[in-house]
């Protein structure tokens, strides 16, 4: 057996660190979002001449005065992905492919043109936030009916740190918040849950079987039951994961970085965040027991 | 609990063939209806252009007001009521009458059967609003008013989007309806949208007028510049002879005198007669050809036109002039309409989407199997039939409601596999605690099975309300991510519940006495 408990303490701490990191981050630093959130233009090129480099193309597009433009190699060294600000020229992406193939001449396929609007981008952000508001709820409503309160508490605070960490660290890396992201995020929000639920779940009835055990040593029985299939269950996912990361192409590679690191985080909170709330809540037999009496 | 009636086997195996076949029908081609489904790829996968289009209101909302100045003018002036000041602020107007008059319009403002101001008594509301400030009124449009006339404009764009889409040719274009000021245009297979981006930029709005010389003309002037900037900008009366309602047909020709694309249009017979007049009349005079407030041309009249024919010359190529035509033949958009949010795929990068998606799979796919299978065993070799089946199950249901697949859709099948897995490995891990005190294989798998299963559900819960807020609330391709994300809860739930335990079953039963059989 593995004295997880022993740990408990230095690990809140550090999740206690994290997240004021992450807050800190996020209130400082920001997210860096992409069209879908900010409104802009996002155009992936690719080139049959292999001469061409980033430089060369910013330097092209610079003289266009679109603003503040964003060149970057996509996957390989012929595929760019260019992103510049909202344009209120409505034939800005002629006008640029005109522009290239006077310079460059007729080397670019493009690949995906994507334009997002003020208004649109506004909306968007919006039902994301709603999107995840609305989890949460939702999550916090269902732990509620099926735990006590200190469950509860522990769940949802575990499902904070694993949204706000993830968030701060895309934050720290300034890697791209798009649509997909919220997909990953909400994701998360599922895998966290289910992943603290299967050890509470054990530990309740651990609570119900043994009078004379307390909860610090309980915690650390069921974390210890549960642990093979915590385990395996977040290697076959990670397994899954890392398969899209390396081989889904680059349109995913956000997406599976997000759940990626939720997964790694989800399953660390779920033992080391909602289990010392129990701890902390003094959590008894008492807890279930009343319950168990009262429905 | 661990019993399986002969019913239920069949059943099982029944089903799970049955998703076979409706899943590999994506591969092969049958002749029966029921199996010749496929699943729809997403814009993301077969390339294709994604079009959200919103109507601007404004300029209509503005022509309306004032439209109604006129016709409260005239309605008043019936009454023997004079209408004083009348002015045109924008999006409202405002007015003033003698005192002993105000009730008399406030009244007829507020008649529930008001000719005027027409009540929806579903809306309890009027078209118009009216307001009374220092003696003067103010008019406009009520909150349920601007909703109605957003409604049927939006009505009468769809259809003008819809005619122009399909004179193109697209191959199974989708246009809905979005809120009650936006249209969505999906245009599958389409390589390069700024053709159709330009024809659903232009409102097409023709209308034939005078070039007049003075600006005192009664019906007042504008001055219009012309659309190629070929020659100055000329005065044209704002008096409208024809305009493209009055069209039947426009296709483009070959000039073969001058040797120059034209496009020859048809009018109605209302238009022929008016043209015809106004050929007539107007001899020596130039006519001034306008769309979208350009002028195209202005030729100077020579003979009557009374065959309710004509052409309009202006210096286009054959390209431009097809698509004034195919504009000018499908009608003019009742609002300017503005492209809000784009995107475009092209069908390389769609394939190479699949490409790397289906790799993705594959090693993930066997990653998990291997992993699986050196880890349990027998069992781990019911949990991979189980996981193969279940992708069948998957793919099968996506089938059946050819659902539309897109690239986070095959992120969300990928993460199905590694997170289907985890249902059996908690029965599979409670079995193992189970067997620790119970010598007895049968009532250790049959309790295992039990007492595992609330931790199963919550997990899969948990995951779903996940799953059905994306659906509600996400757009596109998230929609896709959340739809096999959520139909694969459900079908690893059969699977392992039905398959999964049902070869375990017979496993179990033809090891009885076997010890340490997990």
């Amino acid at each position: 057996m593995i004295a997880f408990n022993k740990y408990y303490n230095q690990f809140n701490i550090l999740s206690i660190s994290l997240v004021v990191i992450s807050l800190f981050l996020l209130t400082f630093k920001g997210l860096n979002f992409g069209i879908d959130f900010k409104g802009g233009t996002l155009i992936e090129l690719r080139s049959t001449d292999s001469k061409i480099n980033v430089s060369s193309l910013r330097d092209n597009l610079n003289s266009m005065n679109l603003g503040d433009v964003s060149v970057k190699n996509f996957g390989n060294e012929t595929d760019f992905l260019i992103k510049f600000e909202i344009n209120n020229n409505k034939n800005i992406i002629e006008e640029i492919k005109s522009n290239l193939d006077k310079s460059f001449g007729n080397t670019f396929d493009f690949r995906r043109v994507e334009n997002v609007g003020p208004k649109v981008s506004a909306e968007l952000l919006k039902s994301g936030v709603i999107a995840i508001a609305v989890a949460l709820t939702l999550m916090l409503i269902y732990i509620w009916i099926r735990f006590e309160w200190q469950f509860s508490l522990g769940a949802i605070l575990a499902l904070f740190h694993d949204v706000l960490v993830t968030l701060g660290l895309f934050s720290l890396l300034g890697l791209e918040i798009n649509l997909s992201i919220i997909a990953a995020v909400l994701t998360i929000v599922g895998y966290s849950m289910n992943d603290t639920v299967v050890i509470f779940d054990r530990v309740r009835e651990n609570l119900r079987k043994y009078s004379d055990i307390k909860i610090y040593d309980l915690t650390n029985i069921s974390i210890n039951e549960t642990l093979s299939r915590t385990l395996i269950t977040s290697i076959t996912t990670l397994l899954a994961l890392l398969s899209i990361f390396f081989f889904g192409g680059e349109i995913l590679k956000g997406f599976s970085l997000a759940m990626i690191f939720g997964v790694i985080f989800g399953t660390y909170s779920s033992i080391y965040i909602a289990n010392t709330v129990l701890v902390r809540l003094r959590v008894s037999q008492k807890t279930v027991l009343r319950e168990d009496e009262s429905s | 609990m661990l019993y399986f009636s002969k019913f239920r086997i069949i059943s099982v195996i029944l089903i799970s063939l049955f998703f076979i076949l409706i899943a590999s029908s994506n591969l092969f081609k049958f002749e029966n209806n029921l199996l010749n489904k496929k699943i729809n790829l997403g814009l993301d996968l077969q390339g294709g252009s994604y079009l959200l289009l919103e109507i601007d209101n404004n300029p209509v909302i503005e022509q309306k007001i004032q439209n109604l100045s006129i016709t409260i003018r005239n309605y008043f002036k019936d009454k023997n009521i004079r209408i004083k000041n009348l002015k045109i602020l924008g999006q409202k107007l405002s007015f003033s009458v003698d005192e002993n008059f105000k009730q008399t319009i406030l009244d007829t403002f507020n008649d529930e059967e008001s000719e005027l101001n027409p009540y929806y008594p579903r809306f309890k509301s009027h078209q118009l609003d009216i307001t009374e400030e220092n003696n003067i009124f103010f008019v406009n449009y009520s909150t349920q008013g601007i909703v109605k006339l957003k409604t049927s404009s939006q009505d009468q764009a769809l259809e003008i989007v819809r005619r122009r889409i399909d004179e193109i040719g697209t191959n199974e274009p989708n246009i809905l309806k979005r809120g009650n000021d936006r249209i969505l245009v999906e245009l599958p297979g389409l390589d390069d949208p700024m053709r159709i981006k330009s024809l659903l930029g232009k409102t097409a709005n023709l209308t034939f007028r005078f070039v007049t010389n003075n600006d005192q003309d009664s019906f007042g002037a504008e001055k219009l510049s012309y659309e190629d900037e070929s020659e100055e900008d000329a005065l044209v009366s704002k008096r409208i002879i024809l305009s493209g309602d009055n069209l039947l047909d426009a296709q483009p020709r070959m000039d073969s005198e001058t040797n120059e694309t034209v496009v020859i249009f048809t009018l109605d017979r209302v238009g022929a007669k008016r043209f015809g007049k106004a050929t007539s009349t107007g001899i020596g005079k130039q006519l001034a050809i306008v769309l979208d407030g350009k002028i195209i041309s202005a030729p100077v009249i020579r003979d009557t036109i009374a065959s309710g024919s004509g052409q309009i010359s202006g210096g286009f190529t054959f390209q431009s002039a097809t698509d004034l035509a195919l504009l000018l033949r499908s009608g003019a958009l009742p609002a300017p309409l503005n492209i809000i949010e784009e995107r475009t795929v092209g069908p390389d990068l769609g394939q190479d989407s699949i490409n790397a998606g289906m790799i993705a799979l594959a090693i993930g796919f066997v990653l998990v199997i291997v992993f699986i299978f050196v880890k349990y065993k027998v069992f781990g070799l019911i949990t991979n039939i189980t996981l193969i089946l279940n992708l069948f199950l998957l793919i099968g249901i996506l089938t059946i409601f050819e659902a539309t697949l897109t690239l986070p859709g095959i992120a969300g099948i990928i993460l199905t596999v590694g997170m289907a897995v985890d249902a059996n490995v908690l029965i599979f891990e409670r079995i193992k605690e189970e067997l620790k005190n119970e010598k007895n294989n049968l009532i250790a798998f049959d309790s295992g099975y039990t007492k595992s299963r609330t931790a199963i559900l919550d997990a899969n819960i948990t995951t779903l309300l996940a799953a059905i807020i994306l659906f509600f609330m996400g757009s596109g391709p998230i929609k896709g991510f959340s739809l096999t994300l959520g139909i694969g809860i459900f079908t690893t739930l059969f699977s392992v519940y039905f398959i999964a335990r049902l070869l375990t079953v017979l496993y179990v039963y033809r090891n009885k006495e076997k010890e340490g059989l997990i």
